[in-house]
Protein backbone atom coordinates (compact mmCIF):
# COMPACT_ATOMS: atom_id res chain seq x y z
CA UNK A 1 0.00 0.00 0.00
CA UNK A 2 2.99 2.32 0.24
CA UNK A 3 3.20 3.00 -3.47
CA UNK A 4 -0.26 4.48 -3.71
CA UNK A 5 0.56 6.23 -6.96
CA UNK A 6 -3.03 6.30 -7.99
CA UNK A 7 -3.53 6.43 -11.66
CA UNK A 8 -6.48 4.08 -12.04
CA UNK A 9 -6.11 5.36 -15.52
CA UNK A 10 -8.57 5.23 -18.32
CA UNK A 11 -6.04 3.13 -20.14
CA UNK A 12 -7.09 0.28 -22.39
CA UNK A 13 -10.86 0.54 -22.29
CA UNK A 14 -11.42 -2.68 -24.18
CA UNK A 15 -14.77 -2.90 -25.87
CA UNK A 16 -16.93 -5.32 -23.86
CA UNK A 17 -19.88 -7.21 -25.21
CA UNK A 18 -22.53 -9.14 -23.31
CA UNK A 19 -21.25 -12.30 -24.95
CA UNK A 20 -17.73 -11.72 -23.63
CA UNK A 21 -19.11 -11.05 -20.16
CA UNK A 22 -21.20 -14.23 -20.18
CA UNK A 23 -18.15 -16.12 -21.42
CA UNK A 24 -16.17 -14.85 -18.42
CA UNK A 25 -18.91 -15.93 -16.02
CA UNK A 26 -19.06 -19.42 -17.59
CA UNK A 27 -15.26 -19.66 -17.52
CA UNK A 28 -15.13 -19.02 -13.77
CA UNK A 29 -18.01 -21.44 -13.08
CA UNK A 30 -16.15 -24.09 -15.06
CA UNK A 31 -12.99 -23.40 -13.04
CA UNK A 32 -14.94 -23.83 -9.82
CA UNK A 33 -16.37 -27.17 -10.95
CA UNK A 34 -12.93 -28.37 -12.01
CA UNK A 35 -11.47 -27.34 -8.65
CA UNK A 36 -14.20 -29.14 -6.70
CA UNK A 37 -14.42 -32.41 -8.65
CA UNK A 38 -16.27 -34.16 -5.83
CA UNK A 39 -19.59 -33.34 -7.50
CA UNK A 40 -18.53 -35.03 -10.71
CA UNK A 41 -18.12 -38.32 -8.82
CA UNK A 42 -21.90 -38.64 -8.60
CA UNK A 43 -22.66 -37.57 -12.13
CA UNK A 44 -19.84 -39.31 -14.04
CA UNK A 45 -17.67 -41.43 -11.73
CA UNK A 46 -20.39 -43.48 -10.03
CA UNK A 47 -22.33 -44.32 -13.23
CA UNK A 48 -19.18 -45.45 -15.01
CA UNK A 49 -18.15 -47.63 -12.06
CA UNK A 50 -21.64 -49.17 -11.91
CA UNK A 51 -21.59 -49.94 -15.64
CA UNK A 52 -18.23 -51.66 -15.25
CA UNK A 53 -19.33 -53.69 -12.17
CA UNK A 54 -22.65 -54.74 -13.69
CA UNK A 55 -20.92 -55.43 -17.01
CA UNK A 56 -18.42 -57.75 -15.36
CA UNK A 57 -21.10 -59.80 -13.54
CA UNK A 58 -22.02 -62.87 -15.65
CA UNK A 59 -25.49 -63.04 -14.07
CA UNK A 60 -26.26 -59.63 -15.61
CA UNK A 61 -25.79 -60.96 -19.12
CA UNK A 62 -28.56 -63.57 -19.19
CA UNK A 63 -31.78 -62.95 -21.06
CA UNK A 64 -34.50 -63.31 -18.45
CA UNK A 65 -38.02 -64.45 -19.37
CA UNK A 66 -39.38 -62.35 -16.48
CA UNK A 67 -37.94 -59.28 -18.25
CA UNK A 68 -39.59 -60.14 -21.55
CA UNK A 69 -36.34 -61.65 -22.78
CA UNK A 70 -34.40 -58.47 -21.94
CA UNK A 71 -30.80 -58.86 -20.80
CA UNK A 72 -30.50 -57.51 -17.24
CA UNK A 73 -27.43 -55.41 -18.05
CA UNK A 74 -29.30 -53.72 -20.92
CA UNK A 75 -32.16 -52.98 -18.56
CA UNK A 76 -29.75 -51.29 -16.15
CA UNK A 77 -27.91 -49.03 -18.61
CA UNK A 78 -30.80 -46.50 -18.89
CA UNK A 79 -31.24 -46.64 -15.11
CA UNK A 80 -27.57 -45.83 -14.59
CA UNK A 81 -27.74 -43.00 -17.14
CA UNK A 82 -30.67 -41.52 -15.28
CA UNK A 83 -28.96 -42.05 -11.91
CA UNK A 84 -25.99 -39.92 -13.04
CA UNK A 85 -28.31 -37.16 -14.26
CA UNK A 86 -30.23 -37.23 -11.00
CA UNK A 87 -27.13 -37.02 -8.79
CA UNK A 88 -26.04 -34.04 -10.86
CA UNK A 89 -29.31 -32.16 -10.76
CA UNK A 90 -30.21 -32.88 -7.14
CA UNK A 91 -26.79 -32.08 -5.68
CA UNK A 92 -24.21 -30.60 -8.05
CA UNK A 93 -26.49 -28.04 -9.73
CA UNK A 94 -28.38 -26.46 -6.82
CA UNK A 95 -25.44 -26.54 -4.35
CA UNK A 96 -23.41 -23.68 -5.86
CA UNK A 97 -26.52 -21.63 -6.65
CA UNK A 98 -27.70 -21.71 -3.04
CA UNK A 99 -24.25 -20.92 -1.72
CA UNK A 100 -24.02 -17.94 -4.10
CA UNK A 101 -27.21 -16.63 -2.55
CA UNK A 102 -25.87 -17.32 0.96
CA UNK A 103 -22.56 -15.60 0.25
CA UNK A 104 -24.31 -12.52 -1.15
CA UNK A 105 -22.86 -13.02 -4.63
CA UNK A 106 -26.26 -12.78 -6.32
CA UNK A 107 -26.86 -9.55 -4.42
CA UNK A 108 -23.48 -8.19 -5.41
CA UNK A 109 -24.18 -9.01 -9.05
CA UNK A 110 -27.48 -7.17 -8.96
CA UNK A 111 -25.52 -3.95 -8.41
CA UNK A 112 -23.48 -4.52 -11.60
CA UNK A 113 -24.53 -4.30 -15.27
CA UNK A 114 -24.78 -8.11 -15.30
CA UNK A 115 -27.99 -9.57 -13.83
CA UNK A 116 -27.60 -12.36 -11.23
CA UNK A 117 -29.64 -14.69 -13.46
CA UNK A 118 -26.54 -14.93 -15.67
CA UNK A 119 -24.75 -16.78 -12.91
CA UNK A 120 -27.57 -19.34 -12.83
CA UNK A 121 -27.47 -19.64 -16.61
CA UNK A 122 -23.68 -20.11 -16.53
CA UNK A 123 -23.98 -22.83 -13.91
CA UNK A 124 -26.63 -24.58 -16.05
CA UNK A 125 -24.36 -24.40 -19.11
CA UNK A 126 -21.43 -25.94 -17.22
CA UNK A 127 -23.52 -28.69 -15.62
CA UNK A 128 -25.20 -29.40 -18.97
CA UNK A 129 -21.79 -30.13 -20.47
CA UNK A 130 -21.01 -32.50 -17.60
CA UNK A 131 -24.41 -34.20 -17.95
CA UNK A 132 -23.92 -34.78 -21.68
CA UNK A 133 -20.39 -36.04 -21.12
CA UNK A 134 -21.66 -38.48 -18.47
CA UNK A 135 -24.41 -39.82 -20.75
CA UNK A 136 -21.97 -40.24 -23.64
CA UNK A 137 -19.35 -42.02 -21.55
CA UNK A 138 -21.85 -44.44 -19.96
CA UNK A 139 -23.32 -45.29 -23.36
CA UNK A 140 -19.98 -45.70 -25.04
CA UNK A 141 -18.58 -47.95 -22.30
CA UNK A 142 -21.67 -50.16 -22.19
CA UNK A 143 -21.76 -50.61 -25.98
CA UNK A 144 -18.03 -50.94 -26.64
CA UNK A 145 -16.92 -52.89 -23.58
CA UNK A 146 -19.98 -54.91 -22.59
CA UNK A 147 -21.89 -55.56 -25.81
CA UNK A 148 -24.97 -53.48 -25.10
CA UNK A 149 -26.98 -52.86 -28.29
CA UNK A 150 -26.34 -49.74 -30.37
CA UNK A 151 -29.44 -47.56 -29.88
CA UNK A 152 -32.13 -48.29 -32.47
CA UNK A 153 -33.17 -44.63 -32.66
CA UNK A 154 -30.37 -42.16 -32.02
CA UNK A 155 -32.76 -39.24 -32.56
CA UNK A 156 -35.20 -40.75 -30.07
CA UNK A 157 -32.39 -41.27 -27.59
CA UNK A 158 -31.17 -37.70 -27.99
CA UNK A 159 -34.69 -36.32 -27.56
CA UNK A 160 -35.36 -38.53 -24.54
CA UNK A 161 -32.11 -37.46 -22.90
CA UNK A 162 -32.75 -33.79 -23.59
CA UNK A 163 -36.25 -33.97 -22.11
CA UNK A 164 -34.93 -35.90 -19.10
CA UNK A 165 -32.25 -33.24 -18.66
CA UNK A 166 -34.92 -30.54 -18.98
CA UNK A 167 -37.15 -32.04 -16.30
CA UNK A 168 -34.30 -32.82 -13.92
CA UNK A 169 -32.51 -29.48 -14.36
CA UNK A 170 -35.78 -27.68 -13.68
CA UNK A 171 -36.15 -29.80 -10.54
CA UNK A 172 -32.60 -28.87 -9.52
CA UNK A 173 -33.42 -25.19 -9.96
CA UNK A 174 -36.58 -25.67 -7.90
CA UNK A 175 -34.48 -27.17 -5.10
CA UNK A 176 -32.12 -24.18 -5.41
CA UNK A 177 -35.15 -21.93 -5.09
CA UNK A 178 -36.51 -23.64 -1.99
CA UNK A 179 -33.38 -24.71 -0.06
CA UNK A 180 -32.52 -22.09 2.57
CA UNK A 181 -28.84 -23.06 2.91
CA UNK A 182 -26.19 -24.93 0.94
CA UNK A 183 -26.14 -27.70 3.53
CA UNK A 184 -29.91 -28.16 3.27
CA UNK A 185 -29.48 -28.83 -0.46
CA UNK A 186 -27.71 -32.05 0.48
CA UNK A 187 -30.49 -33.10 2.84
CA UNK A 188 -33.25 -32.32 0.34
CA UNK A 189 -31.33 -33.96 -2.49
CA UNK A 190 -30.70 -37.19 -0.60
CA UNK A 191 -34.32 -37.32 0.55
CA UNK A 192 -35.67 -36.84 -2.98
CA UNK A 193 -33.14 -39.24 -4.51
CA UNK A 194 -34.56 -42.41 -2.93
CA UNK A 195 -38.20 -42.32 -4.16
CA UNK A 196 -37.15 -40.88 -7.50
CA UNK A 197 -34.62 -43.66 -8.09
CA UNK A 198 -37.00 -46.30 -6.78
CA UNK A 199 -39.47 -45.51 -9.55
CA UNK A 200 -36.62 -45.38 -12.06
CA UNK A 201 -36.14 -49.07 -11.16
CA UNK A 202 -32.78 -48.90 -9.43
CA UNK A 203 -33.74 -51.57 -6.90
CA UNK A 204 -36.54 -53.23 -8.83
CA UNK A 205 -36.32 -52.79 -12.63
CA UNK A 206 -39.52 -51.52 -14.17
CA UNK A 207 -40.04 -54.73 -16.15
CA UNK A 208 -40.64 -56.76 -12.97
CA UNK A 209 -42.50 -54.09 -10.98
CA UNK A 210 -46.07 -54.97 -10.01
CA UNK A 211 -48.55 -53.34 -12.41
CA UNK A 212 -49.57 -50.65 -9.89
CA UNK A 213 -45.97 -49.56 -9.28
CA UNK A 214 -45.29 -49.60 -12.99
CA UNK A 215 -48.28 -47.32 -13.59
CA UNK A 216 -47.04 -44.90 -10.94
CA UNK A 217 -43.52 -45.12 -12.34
CA UNK A 218 -44.78 -44.08 -15.79
CA UNK A 219 -45.83 -40.74 -14.36
CA UNK A 220 -42.71 -40.00 -12.32
CA UNK A 221 -39.94 -38.01 -14.00
CA UNK A 222 -37.34 -40.76 -13.70
CA UNK A 223 -39.73 -43.59 -14.61
CA UNK A 224 -40.70 -41.74 -17.77
CA UNK A 225 -37.06 -40.98 -18.53
CA UNK A 226 -35.99 -44.63 -18.19
CA UNK A 227 -38.94 -45.78 -20.31
CA UNK A 228 -38.16 -43.28 -23.09
CA UNK A 229 -34.44 -44.05 -23.11
CA UNK A 230 -34.97 -47.82 -22.98
CA UNK A 231 -37.46 -47.75 -25.85
CA UNK A 232 -35.07 -45.62 -27.95
CA UNK A 233 -32.33 -48.19 -27.41
CA UNK A 234 -34.37 -51.41 -27.73
CA UNK A 235 -37.23 -50.76 -30.14
CA UNK A 236 -37.00 -47.37 -31.87
CA UNK A 237 -38.48 -43.91 -31.49
CA UNK A 238 -40.15 -43.79 -28.05
CA UNK A 239 -43.92 -43.45 -27.57
CA UNK A 240 -45.37 -40.01 -26.93
CA UNK A 241 -46.53 -40.62 -23.34
CA UNK A 242 -43.18 -40.59 -21.50
CA UNK A 243 -41.95 -37.68 -23.65
CA UNK A 244 -45.03 -35.67 -22.73
CA UNK A 245 -44.62 -36.55 -19.06
CA UNK A 246 -41.02 -35.28 -19.15
CA UNK A 247 -42.00 -32.10 -21.02
CA UNK A 248 -44.76 -31.53 -18.47
CA UNK A 249 -42.38 -31.86 -15.51
CA UNK A 250 -39.93 -29.51 -17.22
CA UNK A 251 -42.58 -26.80 -17.54
CA UNK A 252 -44.04 -27.24 -14.05
CA UNK A 253 -40.69 -27.39 -12.23
CA UNK A 254 -39.33 -24.48 -14.27
CA UNK A 255 -42.40 -22.38 -13.49
CA UNK A 256 -42.22 -23.17 -9.77
CA UNK A 257 -38.46 -22.52 -9.66
CA UNK A 258 -38.95 -19.14 -11.27
CA UNK A 259 -41.90 -18.37 -9.04
CA UNK A 260 -40.10 -19.16 -5.76
CA UNK A 261 -36.50 -18.24 -6.50
CA UNK A 262 -35.11 -15.70 -4.04
CA UNK A 263 -32.12 -13.60 -5.00
CA UNK A 264 -31.13 -12.87 -1.40
CA UNK B 1 -30.86 19.14 19.94
CA UNK B 2 -33.34 21.65 18.60
CA UNK B 3 -30.63 23.87 17.16
CA UNK B 4 -28.95 20.92 15.55
CA UNK B 5 -32.08 19.88 13.75
CA UNK B 6 -32.71 23.34 12.39
CA UNK B 7 -29.11 23.52 11.20
CA UNK B 8 -29.54 20.24 9.41
CA UNK B 9 -32.62 21.54 7.68
CA UNK B 10 -30.79 24.66 6.49
CA UNK B 11 -27.95 22.62 5.09
CA UNK B 12 -30.37 20.39 3.24
CA UNK B 13 -31.59 23.45 1.39
CA UNK B 14 -28.28 25.02 0.47
CA UNK B 15 -25.45 22.43 0.78
CA UNK B 16 -23.02 25.33 1.25
CA UNK B 17 -19.65 23.60 1.17
CA UNK B 18 -20.01 22.62 -2.43
CA UNK B 19 -22.23 25.30 -3.91
CA UNK B 20 -22.26 25.39 -7.71
CA UNK B 21 -21.55 21.69 -8.20
CA UNK B 22 -24.11 19.19 -9.38
CA UNK B 23 -25.73 16.78 -6.98
CA UNK B 24 -24.52 13.18 -7.23
CA UNK B 25 -27.14 11.77 -4.86
CA UNK B 26 -30.53 13.27 -4.10
CA UNK B 27 -32.66 11.47 -1.55
CA UNK B 28 -35.94 13.10 -0.58
CA UNK B 29 -38.45 11.95 2.03
CA UNK B 30 -37.34 8.33 1.83
CA UNK B 31 -39.48 5.92 3.82
CA UNK B 32 -39.20 2.15 4.11
CA UNK B 33 -41.12 -0.16 6.43
CA UNK B 34 -40.90 -3.89 7.07
CA UNK B 35 -44.30 -4.86 8.37
CA UNK B 36 -44.84 -2.64 11.39
CA UNK B 37 -41.16 -1.75 11.72
CA UNK B 38 -40.28 1.63 10.25
CA UNK B 39 -36.68 1.14 9.15
CA UNK B 40 -36.27 4.49 7.40
CA UNK B 41 -38.55 7.41 8.14
CA UNK B 42 -38.55 10.58 6.03
CA UNK B 43 -34.84 10.62 5.29
CA UNK B 44 -33.54 13.35 3.01
CA UNK B 45 -30.02 14.30 2.03
CA UNK B 46 -28.07 15.53 -0.94
CA UNK B 47 -24.51 14.57 -1.84
CA UNK B 48 -22.66 16.87 -4.23
CA UNK B 49 -20.22 15.63 -6.85
CA UNK B 50 -16.71 15.15 -5.51
CA UNK B 51 -17.80 14.87 -1.90
CA UNK B 52 -17.08 12.12 0.60
CA UNK B 53 -20.37 11.89 2.40
CA UNK B 54 -20.73 9.86 5.57
CA UNK B 55 -23.80 8.09 6.84
CA UNK B 56 -23.28 7.49 10.52
CA UNK B 57 -25.44 5.87 13.13
CA UNK B 58 -25.73 3.10 15.70
CA UNK B 59 -26.41 -0.49 14.65
CA UNK B 60 -29.96 -0.97 13.43
CA UNK B 61 -30.45 2.76 12.82
CA UNK B 62 -31.50 2.18 9.21
CA UNK B 63 -28.22 3.14 7.50
CA UNK B 64 -27.98 0.03 5.35
CA UNK B 65 -31.67 0.07 4.46
CA UNK B 66 -31.35 3.69 3.33
CA UNK B 67 -28.36 2.78 1.15
CA UNK B 68 -30.06 -0.31 -0.27
CA UNK B 69 -33.01 1.85 -1.29
CA UNK B 70 -30.68 4.47 -2.75
CA UNK B 71 -28.89 2.00 -5.02
CA UNK B 72 -32.10 0.32 -6.12
CA UNK B 73 -31.75 -2.99 -4.27
CA UNK B 74 -34.95 -2.25 -2.37
CA UNK B 75 -38.03 -0.34 -3.37
CA UNK B 76 -38.85 2.41 -0.88
CA UNK B 77 -42.44 2.85 0.26
CA UNK B 78 -42.22 6.56 -0.37
CA UNK B 79 -39.75 9.21 -1.44
CA UNK B 80 -37.65 10.00 -4.48
CA UNK B 81 -34.06 9.03 -5.27
CA UNK B 82 -31.79 10.33 -8.01
CA UNK B 83 -28.25 9.12 -8.62
CA UNK B 84 -26.40 11.49 -10.96
CA UNK B 85 -29.85 12.53 -12.13
CA UNK B 86 -30.95 8.93 -12.82
CA UNK B 87 -33.71 6.88 -11.24
CA UNK B 88 -32.16 3.72 -9.71
CA UNK B 89 -35.09 1.58 -10.91
CA UNK B 90 -36.20 3.11 -14.19
CA UNK B 91 -32.64 3.82 -15.37
CA UNK B 92 -31.16 0.68 -13.82
CA UNK B 93 -28.84 -0.16 -16.72
CA UNK B 94 -27.14 3.24 -16.76
CA UNK B 95 -26.99 3.37 -12.97
CA UNK B 96 -25.21 -0.01 -12.76
CA UNK B 97 -22.65 1.19 -15.29
CA UNK B 98 -21.61 4.34 -13.39
CA UNK B 99 -22.38 3.54 -9.74
CA UNK B 100 -20.10 1.17 -7.84
CA UNK B 101 -21.38 -0.60 -4.74
CA UNK B 102 -19.63 -2.45 -1.95
CA UNK B 103 -22.16 -4.17 0.23
CA UNK B 104 -21.69 -5.19 3.82
CA UNK B 105 -20.66 -8.82 4.39
CA UNK B 106 -20.48 -10.06 0.82
CA UNK B 107 -18.22 -13.06 0.20
CA UNK B 108 -16.95 -14.63 -3.02
CA UNK B 109 -16.34 -18.22 -4.20
CA UNK B 110 -13.57 -19.75 -2.09
CA UNK B 111 -11.77 -21.41 -5.00
CA UNK B 112 -11.52 -18.54 -7.43
CA UNK B 113 -8.29 -16.58 -7.65
CA UNK B 114 -8.18 -12.83 -7.05
CA UNK B 115 -7.20 -12.11 -10.66
CA UNK B 116 -9.93 -14.37 -12.04
CA UNK B 117 -12.60 -12.62 -9.98
CA UNK B 118 -11.43 -9.18 -11.10
CA UNK B 119 -11.26 -10.23 -14.76
CA UNK B 120 -14.83 -11.54 -14.55
CA UNK B 121 -16.25 -8.36 -13.03
CA UNK B 122 -14.13 -6.25 -15.35
CA UNK B 123 -15.84 -7.83 -18.35
CA UNK B 124 -19.22 -6.48 -17.18
CA UNK B 125 -18.36 -2.84 -17.83
CA UNK B 126 -17.91 -0.74 -20.95
CA UNK B 127 -14.97 1.27 -19.66
CA UNK B 128 -13.37 -0.71 -16.84
CA UNK B 129 -10.25 0.03 -14.81
CA UNK B 130 -7.00 -1.77 -15.47
CA UNK B 131 -6.74 -4.86 -13.26
CA UNK B 132 -2.98 -4.53 -12.65
CA UNK B 133 -3.24 -0.93 -11.55
CA UNK B 134 -6.25 -1.54 -9.36
CA UNK B 135 -4.47 -4.44 -7.65
CA UNK B 136 -1.41 -2.26 -7.17
CA UNK B 137 -3.39 0.60 -5.67
CA UNK B 138 -5.18 -1.76 -3.30
CA UNK B 139 -1.99 -3.54 -2.27
CA UNK B 140 -3.20 -6.85 -3.68
CA UNK B 141 -0.70 -7.34 -6.52
CA UNK B 142 1.09 -10.13 -4.70
CA UNK B 143 -2.25 -11.88 -4.13
CA UNK B 144 -3.35 -11.94 -7.74
CA UNK B 145 -2.86 -15.69 -8.10
CA UNK B 146 -4.21 -16.61 -4.66
CA UNK B 147 -7.54 -18.25 -3.94
CA UNK B 148 -10.15 -16.05 -2.29
CA UNK B 149 -10.28 -18.39 0.70
CA UNK B 150 -6.60 -17.79 1.47
CA UNK B 151 -7.05 -14.01 1.81
CA UNK B 152 -7.09 -12.30 5.20
CA UNK B 153 -10.12 -10.31 6.30
CA UNK B 154 -8.47 -7.07 5.26
CA UNK B 155 -7.51 -8.41 1.86
CA UNK B 156 -11.04 -9.67 1.23
CA UNK B 157 -12.39 -6.28 2.17
CA UNK B 158 -10.00 -4.55 -0.21
CA UNK B 159 -10.95 -6.97 -2.99
CA UNK B 160 -14.56 -6.09 -2.33
CA UNK B 161 -13.71 -2.39 -2.65
CA UNK B 162 -11.82 -3.23 -5.85
CA UNK B 163 -14.94 -4.85 -7.32
CA UNK B 164 -16.91 -1.70 -6.51
CA UNK B 165 -14.30 0.35 -8.40
CA UNK B 166 -13.47 -1.95 -11.34
CA UNK B 167 -16.12 -0.32 -13.54
CA UNK B 168 -14.56 3.15 -13.01
CA UNK B 169 -17.74 4.47 -11.37
CA UNK B 170 -18.49 8.16 -10.96
CA UNK B 171 -20.23 7.43 -7.67
CA UNK B 172 -19.38 4.72 -5.15
CA UNK B 173 -21.32 3.46 -2.15
CA UNK B 174 -19.16 1.75 0.47
CA UNK B 175 -20.96 0.05 3.35
CA UNK B 176 -18.80 -0.59 6.46
CA UNK B 177 -15.72 -0.98 4.30
CA UNK B 178 -13.21 -1.00 7.18
CA UNK B 179 -15.13 -3.17 9.63
CA UNK B 180 -12.92 -6.06 10.70
CA UNK B 181 -9.69 -4.44 9.49
CA UNK B 182 -6.68 -3.92 11.71
CA UNK B 183 -5.75 -0.27 12.40
CA UNK B 184 -3.01 -0.15 9.78
CA UNK B 185 -5.19 -1.66 7.05
CA UNK B 186 -7.93 0.78 8.03
CA UNK B 187 -5.60 3.76 7.60
CA UNK B 188 -4.39 2.42 4.25
CA UNK B 189 -7.97 2.10 3.11
CA UNK B 190 -8.73 5.67 4.17
CA UNK B 191 -5.79 6.88 2.14
CA UNK B 192 -7.10 4.93 -0.81
CA UNK B 193 -10.58 6.44 -0.48
CA UNK B 194 -9.14 9.95 -0.46
CA UNK B 195 -7.18 9.21 -3.61
CA UNK B 196 -10.22 7.85 -5.34
CA UNK B 197 -12.10 11.01 -4.42
CA UNK B 198 -9.25 13.06 -5.84
CA UNK B 199 -9.96 11.39 -9.18
CA UNK B 200 -13.42 12.92 -9.06
CA UNK B 201 -15.37 9.95 -7.73
CA UNK B 202 -18.14 10.88 -5.33
CA UNK B 203 -18.19 8.59 -2.32
CA UNK B 204 -20.97 7.71 0.08
CA UNK B 205 -19.56 5.98 3.13
CA UNK B 206 -21.64 4.06 5.64
CA UNK B 207 -19.78 3.65 8.89
CA UNK B 208 -20.05 3.45 12.60
CA UNK B 209 -16.44 4.50 13.18
CA UNK B 210 -16.34 8.10 14.38
CA UNK B 211 -12.64 8.40 13.62
CA UNK B 212 -13.25 7.28 10.06
CA UNK B 213 -16.02 9.80 9.48
CA UNK B 214 -13.98 12.56 11.09
CA UNK B 215 -10.93 11.82 8.98
CA UNK B 216 -12.63 11.23 5.63
CA UNK B 217 -16.01 12.85 5.35
CA UNK B 218 -16.74 16.34 4.06
CA UNK B 219 -20.22 16.08 5.54
CA UNK B 220 -21.97 13.55 7.71
CA UNK B 221 -25.60 12.58 8.12
CA UNK B 222 -26.28 11.16 11.55
CA UNK B 223 -29.10 8.61 11.39
CA UNK B 224 -30.88 7.30 14.45
CA UNK B 225 -34.04 5.21 14.57
CA UNK B 226 -34.59 5.68 10.86
CA UNK B 227 -34.32 9.47 10.89
CA UNK B 228 -31.65 12.03 10.04
CA UNK B 229 -30.98 13.69 13.39
CA UNK B 230 -28.13 15.89 12.18
CA UNK B 231 -26.36 16.77 8.96
CA UNK B 232 -23.24 18.91 8.84
CA UNK B 233 -19.45 18.84 8.61
CA UNK B 234 -17.88 16.61 11.28
CA UNK B 235 -16.20 19.65 12.88
CA UNK B 236 -19.39 21.64 13.19
CA UNK B 237 -21.36 18.67 14.50
CA UNK B 238 -18.71 18.17 17.13
CA UNK B 239 -18.66 21.83 18.12
CA UNK B 240 -22.42 21.96 18.45
CA UNK B 241 -22.54 18.82 20.49
CA UNK B 242 -20.36 20.22 23.25
CA UNK B 243 -21.90 23.66 22.93
CA UNK B 244 -18.42 24.95 22.25
CA UNK B 245 -14.82 24.43 23.29
CA UNK B 246 -13.19 24.12 26.68
CA UNK B 247 -9.92 25.70 27.87
CA UNK B 248 -8.32 24.39 31.03
CA UNK B 249 -5.34 26.13 32.68
CA UNK B 250 -3.45 26.79 35.88
CA UNK B 251 -3.44 30.55 36.71
CA UNK B 252 -0.23 32.12 38.13
CA UNK B 253 -2.32 33.98 40.69
CA UNK B 254 -5.88 34.60 41.83
CA UNK B 255 -8.36 36.61 39.73
CA UNK B 256 -12.07 37.24 39.76
CA UNK B 257 -14.26 35.09 37.50
CA UNK B 258 -15.91 38.26 36.25
CA UNK B 259 -12.71 39.05 34.34
CA UNK B 260 -13.56 36.16 32.01
CA UNK B 261 -17.34 35.91 32.18
CA UNK B 262 -17.52 39.45 30.79
CA UNK B 263 -15.89 38.30 27.52
CA UNK B 264 -18.28 37.65 24.60
CA UNK B 265 -16.51 34.34 23.78
CA UNK B 266 -16.96 32.90 27.26
CA UNK B 267 -20.07 31.07 28.35
CA UNK B 268 -19.09 29.86 31.79
CA UNK B 269 -16.15 29.51 34.17
CA UNK B 270 -15.62 26.52 36.49
CA UNK B 271 -12.94 25.60 39.01
CA UNK B 272 -11.36 22.19 39.26
CA UNK B 273 -9.00 22.29 42.22
CA UNK B 274 -6.33 24.84 41.28
CA UNK B 275 -7.29 24.65 37.62
CA UNK B 276 -9.76 26.91 35.89
CA UNK B 277 -12.04 25.49 33.17
CA UNK B 278 -13.55 27.98 30.72
CA UNK B 279 -16.26 26.96 28.26
CA UNK B 280 -17.13 29.09 25.25
CA UNK B 281 -17.02 29.59 21.50
CA UNK B 282 -15.01 31.35 18.79
CA UNK B 283 -11.41 32.42 19.47
CA UNK B 284 -11.75 31.33 23.06
CA UNK B 285 -8.09 30.67 23.86
CA UNK B 286 -6.85 34.01 22.54
CA UNK B 287 -9.56 35.94 24.34
CA UNK B 288 -8.88 34.22 27.66
CA UNK B 289 -5.10 34.57 27.50
CA UNK B 290 -5.28 38.25 26.50
CA UNK B 291 -7.72 39.08 29.30
CA UNK B 292 -5.55 37.28 31.85
CA UNK B 293 -2.43 39.02 30.53
CA UNK B 294 -4.07 42.43 30.86
CA UNK B 295 -4.83 41.58 34.52
CA UNK B 296 -1.23 40.47 35.09
CA UNK B 297 -2.06 36.78 35.36
CA UNK B 298 -0.21 34.10 33.41
CA UNK B 299 -1.92 30.88 32.32
CA UNK B 300 0.19 27.73 32.57
CA UNK B 301 -0.49 24.15 31.61
CA UNK B 302 -3.07 25.26 29.02
CA UNK B 303 -5.17 22.47 27.54
CA UNK B 304 -7.69 23.00 24.78
CA UNK B 305 -10.35 20.35 24.86
CA UNK B 306 -12.38 20.42 21.70
CA UNK B 307 -15.16 17.89 21.51
CA UNK B 308 -15.21 15.43 18.66
CA UNK B 309 -17.72 13.67 16.50
CA UNK B 310 -18.07 10.90 19.03
CA UNK B 311 -19.44 13.41 21.54
CA UNK B 312 -21.95 14.55 18.94
CA UNK B 313 -22.89 10.98 18.21
CA UNK B 314 -23.45 10.09 21.84
CA UNK B 315 -25.37 13.25 22.53
CA UNK B 316 -27.62 12.98 19.49
CA UNK B 317 -28.34 9.27 19.52
CA UNK B 318 -28.19 8.59 23.24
Amino acid sequence: MSSLSLSLSRALPLPRTPRAAFGQVVLNEARLVRRQPVNMIGSIGLPVVLVIIFGELPSFHQALPAYGGLILFDAYVPIIMVLGLTMLTLLALPGPLVSYRELGILRRLSTTPVPPSWLLAAQVVVQLCIALAGLLIVNAVSVVAFGAPVPKSLGGLALSCLLAIGGLFALGLLIAALAPTASSVNAIGRLALIPLMFFAGLWLPRAIMPAVLQDISNYTPLGAAVEAIQDSVQTGFPPTAPLLVLAGYTLVFAYLARRFFRWE
Amino acid sequence: MATLESTAAEILVEAPATAGRRPAVEVANLRKTYGTLVAVDDVSFTVTEGEIFGILGPNGAGKTTAIECAIGLRRPDAGTIRLLGLDPHADQDQVHEIVGVQLQSGALPAKLRVGEILEEYRSFYRDPADVEELLDVLGLSAKRGDYYRSLSGGQRQRLSVALALIGQPRLAFLDEMTTGLDPQARRDTWELIEQIRDRGVTIVLVTHFMEEAERLCDRVALIDRGRVVALDTPARLAAQARGGKTVRFLPSGPFGDRLLTGLPEVRRVDHDGQHVVVTGTGELVNAVILALHAAGVTARDVQLDSSNLEDAFVKLTG
